[in-house]
């Protein structure tokens, strides 16, 4: 195994090039634990660590733009007013050890289902920016995941950047684990209000092949909300409108039996989350709605 | 001479640290800090790596090996099969069933197939993967049903065993019965009939430090073994023959150990590494990963359990009936001792007249199980306890109240017909765990509104937010046996030396104790400070050098080690006195006539009088004594009635668990799980309450999360990582209040009792118990999973 320390950007694409194969490592909380586990043998390792850009954070645009390997520990400590739905999720990732590791650019490229990032990424709305020595790519999330750990890069591109939507309303992250802390996500559920545009996006974790977006779902409770007329009067969303919201997103899913839960399980546990989490941003609207009006 | 000195006052005298304290653990903070050195640290110059290749079926014929592949491979200096090997091919520990190398046949996903010894272990993974195994795979047998059906394939032809003559069928390791009263009189004048099956899934003893030693090849032909394990004698005579050996020319070492729980009584790595040792002339070192370890040692016998109780109307047990079955795997390992502590303890801390009892365990191509703390305890635990919550019910009444009045005491009779002869405060267990204060309900809401969901089920996961969350209360009590049973020669040899080094004097202490994180370090050498006087006491390092101190299991170290250590302090203390006499004797009067001691580096009278320095006494001639310690004996049980005095000793513990159910999602966070546990003597409060804590944790992982998933149909292993095996987290482990009673039993050291077994058993079904108070549901298997709380 050759590993190959390019100093910056322009090495690192020279060197992707150069070498299609080689697996890129930033903080290594997958690819090492597949090393040693001999799930695979690169013939190459790309150390992205001295690439220092891949580590930084813009928020001076509409969008937040985040290096491919920025710990989860600065998200949750500088980026939880801009990506709350991300921040939720970074806090579920691993242990406090993983997490200053672990970056959103390690999940996009691992493309795994579980992914704690993703459902959080198609919630908000992002890009990820990919690059390679003939050009940059910007590819919208949902079409980022091509399948099973299998993601929409070209071999000669890395990932540079991810380039997410800033909150414009509450957002809500929750994953189902059969331990309190430190679990694989046997399923999880990712939604964000866009009250600018008056649409809601949804994402979900580990219940089919790829993270998806529960797309019925959201456009059910979009035209529901905008039927009722609640995005203005900031009432209460009725139960049967977020049970059904629940049913769509279960819907959704085309998970598997696997050693970490059932389908049916998984499918039971969308729906739940679903609901609650609607629930929580719908009442965090509701309440910053309430405050806005007293402001005016 | 000082014997004009006065007495000096008793408080001064005493030596500190002495039993009863709760002195620190000598090796807690450098393992807290990363400094403490564990046996995959060990290291040596010129030192080889060995790999083991292992088999990826569960039961397949081994057509052919060629190892030319690996042996071609640059940096390989060795590759060993079963042709290779130079003397026993078999070990065991009760029974020599264990290729030590597959022998034609592999039994079990993850049997060891062949050996490489390379200078890199990189070098020595490639080069077995270039040994090419043709298998031909055979079918299966996975449980009872297959393992005992007409033409099912007979996993170990032709046994010899003592138990074999007593089976039904050649894929029955061992079936115990024990019948005492009659159950069909009872079963006539029974108000109340409760009948239950339950099941408890495989659990892993997941100790932290994999598997691990270090094998010396030494001038005179033989080996030392620098080594991770938990009884060094019980290894030695199983490693010797399969070298080919003596005994004395395989030379043992306890290098750090990562946790054991009954994980490292059986040989892992241990004779392969001797061999490749002796095979290359070079040191060679193993260590398995964590994938590996999940092959690498004996787990939880998984059970099945079918028990029926009749109970009159006031709520007295008249009788009991069970069947429980353990698959023990391919191997035997300790099923039988697990068979026997099943039956003997299946009707568990009560007073029941009649039972028919029937345990047994089955040889199956699933992974080998062995022993697990609380072995084969644990499994009738769950379901016993199960049970009296039914029948509380069934009789609508306190599920407290009903075992307070079918509890055990001193003077009731086991169903093996054995009296219990020391204190069993069942039922004040009981009545202290329900007597602590409940925790505050809905801990997670805060006064600014958002709640902490670290205190809600899910976690930091974010799952809940209160939302279909209901809180549910359990209760459980068991009985564990101490010490080796059935007749074993159970002992422990101790070798005490004293000497003075200038002014001061320093007690030596020699076992062959294995410190697997039980705390003996710190005990022995309270009970050496507390016997000789000394402030100073070394450990020796433990090896084969000294007998045999027993295993570290079965909660028997303070007992019986403990026991050698004290009786070795006593002889030499003796010696001491018979050295003073002679040398002192003239000068005062009180060497003769009053009873001596040694406190505070002086001979004393009872009196308190300061008769001489122990130094002055020593001189230049140290004082030795070495003893073999045995409890009282025990027999075994009867093969057909299972009556017999069988057990040295038993613990009880007692639980209440509060638990808070997402039903929803089916998510559990245990809330508290409190404990109530009779040690007989804390000899260290501090170290008996980390077994109690750390018991119970491992209760709650088996409750709500910890099983090895075997695949029913391949027999193959499916998570065999800490990724899908999961254990509990600081988040999950709850405030575990501890209240310790101290009732001495006087056939033991001190009356102590040993500690760290029993609060494995209680834990799981007091969770259980809680949850199914939340939910209303049977929950007749653990680990309890969210698609059994939410019926998908």
């Amino acid at each position: 195994m050759d590993f190959l320390r390019p100093a910056d950007w322009e090495e690192a694409l020279a060197a992707k090039a150069a070498h299609p194969s080689a697996v890129p490592i930033a903080g290594g909380t997958d690819v090492m634990v597949e090393i040693n586990f001999d799930h695979r043998r690169p013939e190459y390792l790309l150390d992205l660590n001295r690439v220092g850009e891949l580590h930084e954070w813009q928020t001076d645009g509409p969008d937040v733009r985040l290096g491919a390997a920025v710990p989860y520990t600065r998200i949750l400590d500088h980026l939880r007013p801009e990506l709350p739905g991300l921040a939720l999720a970074a806090h579920t990732v691993g242990s406090p050890q993983i997490r200053n590791r672990g970056s959103v650019g390690g999940n996009l490229g691992a493309a795994s289902p579980a992914g704690d990032s993703h459902p959080a990424l198609l919630a908000a709305g992002a890009d990820v920016e990919v690059q390679s020595v003939r050009g940059t790519r910007l590819i919208p999330v949902e079409e980022f995941y091509t399948g099973v750990k299998r993601n929409a890069l070209a071999p000669d591109e890395l990932i540079r950047a991810v380039r997410i939507r800033r909150a414009t309303g509450p957002q809500q992250f929750s994953k189902v684990g059969t331990r309190n802390a430190m679990v694989i996500a046997v399923c999880a559920f990712g939604i964000a209000l866009h009250p600018e545009n008056r649409t809601v996006r949804t994402g979900i974790g580990s219940a089919a092949p790829t993270p998806v977006r529960a797309r019925v779902a959201e456009e059910f409770l979009a035209a529901a909300l905008e039927e009722g007329g609640l995005w203005e009067s900031g009432a209460a969303v009725p139960p049967s409108v977020a049970a059904h919201f629940a049913e769509l997103a279960a819907g959704a899913c085309n998970p598997i039996d696997d050693v970490r839960g059932s389908a049916a399980y998984r499918r039971r546990a969308v729906a739940v989350m679903a609901r609650r989490t609607l629930g929580w941003v719908w009442d965090a609207y509701r309440h910053d709605q309430g405050r806005g009006a007293r402001c005016a | 001479m000082r014997d004009t000195t006065p007495a000096v006052p008793a408080q001064a005298r005493r030596t500190t640290g002495g039993i009863g304290e709760s002195t620190l653990r000598p090796d807690g903070i450098p393992k807290v800090t990363g400094e403490f050195a564990y046996a995959s640290d060990l290291w040596h110059e010129d030192m080889l790596w060995g790999f083991t290749l292992r088999s990826p079926h569960a039961h397949a014929r081994i057509r052919s090996v060629d190892v030319s592949g690996a042996l071609a491979t640059p940096g390989v200096h060795a590759v060993m099969t079963h042709d290779d090997l130079p003397a026993a091919t078999r070990y065991g520990l009760e029974i020599q069933d264990t290729p030590v190398l597959a022998d034609g046949v592999v039994r079990h996903h993850g049997e060891p197939v062949a050996l490489v010894a390379a200078d890199h272990p990189e070098t020595a993974r490639r080069a077995a993967a270039r040994i090419v195994v043709d298998y031909e795979q055979l079918p299966v047998v996975t449980d009872e049903k297959t393992a005992t059906a007409p033409g099912a394939p007979v996993l170990h032809p032709g046994r010899t065993d003592d138990h074999a003559p007593h089976v039904a069928h050649p894929n029955i390791v061992h079936r115990q019965p024990v019948v005492r009263g009659d159950v069909a009189a009872a079963k006539a004048r029974a108000d109340v009939v409760v009948t239950g099956e339950y099941e408890m899934g495989m659990q892993d003893q997941a100790f932290l430090g994999p598997e691990s030693g270090l094998a010396v090849p030494a001038e005179d032909g033989g080996v030392d073994l620098f080594i991770a394990t938990q009884w060094l004698h019980a290894d030695l005579r199983q490693i010797a023959p399969v070298l080919g050996l003596p005994e004395d020319k395989v030379r043992m070492t306890l290098s750090g150990v990562g946790g054991a729980f009954g994980g490292r009584e059986d040989l892992s790595m241990q004779a392969h590494a001797c061999l490749l040792a002796l095979r290359t002339g070079r040191p060679v070192k193993i260590v398995y990963n964590r994938f590996e370890s999940f092959f690498g040692h004996v787990h939880r016998h998984p059970a099945k359990l079918a028990y029926e109780h009749g109970a009159t109307r006031d709520g007295r047990l008249l009788y009991m009936t069970c069947r429980i079955v353990l698959d023990g795997g391919a191997y035997a390992s300790s099923s039988p001792a697990v068979v026997g502590n099943a039956a003997s303890l299946s009707a568990g801390p009560y007073e029941i007249p009649s039972v028919d009892i029937e345990a047994l365990a089955l040889y199956t191509n699933n992974p080998p199980c062995g022993a697990m703390r609380g072995f084969g305890a644990v499994q009738a635990c769950f379901a016993y306890e199960a049970q009296m919550d039914r029948l509380a019910a069934a009789l609508e009444m306190d599920p407290v109240e009903f075992r307070r009045r079918n509890a055990m005491s001193q003077g009731s009779v086991m169903p093996t017909g054995q009296v219990v002869d020391a204190p069993a405060p069942v039922a004040e267990l009981l009545r202290r765990v329900k007597a602590m204060p409940l925790p505050p309900e809905r801990q997670w809401e805060s006064a600014g509104g958002a709640p902490d969901v670290r205190a809600l089920p899910g976690g930091l996961s974010n799952t809940t937010h209160g939302e279909g969350v209901v809180r549910g209360i359990g209760y459980a009590v068991g009985i564990k046996n101490v010490g080796f049973s059935e007749g074993f020669d159970d002992y422990s040899t101790a070798r005490v030396r004293l000497e003075a080094a200038g002014s001061e004097v320093v007690a030596t202490v020699h076992t062959a104790m294995a410190e697997v994180g039980q705390g003996g370090v710190t005990v022995h050498t309270q009970i050496a400070r507390t016997e000789l006087g000394v402030a100073r006491v070394v450990l020796h390092p433990a090896d084969t050098r000294v007998g045999s101190a027993g295993s570290t299991s079965a909660s028997r170290q303070t007992y019986v080690t403990g026991g050698a250590v004290r009786r070795a302090c006593e002889k030499a203390r003796e010696e001491v006195f018979e050295r003073g006499r002679a040398r002192f004797g003239t000068y005062h009067p009180a060497w003769a006539t009053a009873e001596l001691l040694l406190e505070g580096g002086k001979v004393v009278t009872d009196g308190g009088e300061v008769l001489a320095d122990l130094a002055d006494v020593l001189g230049d001639e140290a004082v030795e004594a070495e003893v073999e310690w045995r409890h009282r004996p025990t027999e075994p049980f009867d093969p057909h009635t299972g009556q017999g005095f069988g057990h040295v000793q038993y613990s009880f513990a007692a639980h209440r668990a509060v638990v808070e159910v997402d039903t929803e999602l089916g998510l559990v966070k245990v809330v508290e799980l409190a404990c109530a546990q009779d040690v007989g003597k804390a000899l260290n409060p501090l170290s008996v309450a980390g077994q109690i804590q750390g018991g119970t944790t491992q209760g709650l992982g088996l409750a709500v999360m910890e099983e090895i998933v075997v695949d029913p149909v391949t027999a193959k292993v499916r998570n065999p990582s800490f990724t899908d095996y999961l254990i509990p987290t600081i988040l999950d482990t709850p405030a575990i209040p501890v209240d310790i009673l101290e009732l001495a039993d006087t056939h033991a050291p001190y009356g102590l009792r040993g500690v760290g077994e029993a609060p494995t058993l209680s834990s799981t079904p007091a969770v259980v118990a809680a949850v199914r108070q939340a939910t209303g549901l049977a929950l007749t298997r653990v680990p309890v999973r969210p698609e059994h709380l939410t019926g998908t």
